[in-house]
């Protein structure tokens, strides 16, 4: 188990961040997305080797309309 | 949209120059508040601006992805802000996140401190603010009107500071111009004012009181006519620029007749 954006989420072991990202429905390839695994960022070249440990905490954000 | 003296004013104000760039609006625009992406690609033209902000939200993958494409397609940059953040870490981190999906190490800095008013956290702020100056970010903050802590904010880094002339989204204006005044004197950096700002004569204050920019959202995204509003916000920026450089008259007490007293006719009883 693994908490995607807040939500827990059953995983294979040990996924990678691509994993998780095609899991959702999200291209890694969009441009203007970034990862945070545990409250760090995670860049985008670790996506397809990066594993996450159970319990992980994973933030997958965006640019939205804002101030 | 630079100011163009009258020949004869006294010399115009140098452009706007923020961490070695120049830009020739000094109208920066908050994308929130837009309710049509349409709207907001027509208001950033009618304003004019070259810096529109953006927040960082957790992805929703129903979403359009269109923010982006709108912002680009107009020609103009994207200014990630720390919207929502609460402490120094969650305001790091987002602009960190901010850096690696947007491709800049520019980010307007927010740290808020409550929330019914929307007000910054002074110590969380310049915490934030030392961290990501030292992490290479030019750092924009949003900040009070405070003069010591806008010294401070320079003193550690920041490449501009951003007072806000009344809560956000309040359309309040310039509830302190005295202490905006006061930063504007003591301030090596740029001057942007943020938050507050409710209609064009706000922003031409702002200008007149000797800010070096403006930076506008709920004004004009959320205004009856938002692309009428983003020209006429436009117009007061530049308005205020031109008065500014123009030299305004001292205020005095009394009257001051405009018309000769000399030459006055008197007529037969």
């Amino acid at each position: 188990m693994i908490f995607v954006n807040g939500e827990p989420v059953a995983t294979a072991a040990r996924p990678t961040i691509r994993d998780v990202l095609v899991e959702r429905g999200i291209d890694p390839d969009t441009a203007g997305i970034a990862v945070a695994v545990d409250a760090e960022v995670a860049r985008r070249g670790v996506w397809q080797t990066r594993t996450l440990d159970d319990g992980a905490h994973v933030e997958i954000v965006r640019a939205v309309q804002g101030g | 949209m630079s100011a163009q003296p009258h020949p004869g004013a006294r010399a115009a104000s140098p452009p706007l120059r923020i961490a070695g760039r120049t830009f020739t609006s000094r109208l920066l625009l908050g994308t929130g508040g837009f309710t049509r992406m349409e709207t907001l690609g027509d208001a950033i033209d009618a304003s004019q601006t070259e810096l529109v902000t953006v927040a960082m939200r957790r992805i929703d993958a129903t979403a359009e992805g269109s923010l982006l494409d709108v912002i680009r397609d107009r020609g103009v940059d994207v200014l990630p802000n720390t919207a929502g953040c609460f402490t120094a870490r969650d305001a790091v981190l987002t602009a960190q996140l901010a850096r690696e999906a947007l491709g800049t190490d520019w980010v307007k800095l927010e740290v808020i401190g409550d929330e019914r008013t929307l007000l910054p956290d002074a110590p969380e702020l310049l915490l934030a603010a030392e961290q990501l100056v030292d992490e290479g970010f030019v750092v924009l903050p949003y900040t009070n009107d405070d003069p010591v802590l806008a010294r401070r904010l320079e003193d550690v880094g920041c490449a501009a500071v951003m007072p806000l002339g009344s809560p956000i989204g309040s359309g309040q204006g310039i509830a302190n111009p005295a202490n905006l005044t006061l930063i504007v004197e003591g301030a090596g950096v740029p001057v942007i004012l943020d938050a507050g700002v409710g209609t064009a004569s706000d922003a031409a204050l702002a200008m007149e009181l000797g800010c070096d920019a403006v930076l506008c959202a709920s004004a004009i995204s959320r205004a009856t006519d938002p692309v009428a509003m983003a020209h006429a916000v436009r117009h007061g920026v530049l308005a205020g620029v031109l008065a500014r450089d123009a030299g305004r008259i001292a205020r005095r007490t009394h009257a001051r007749a405009s018309s000769p007293l000399a030459g006055l006719p008197e007529f037969a009883e």
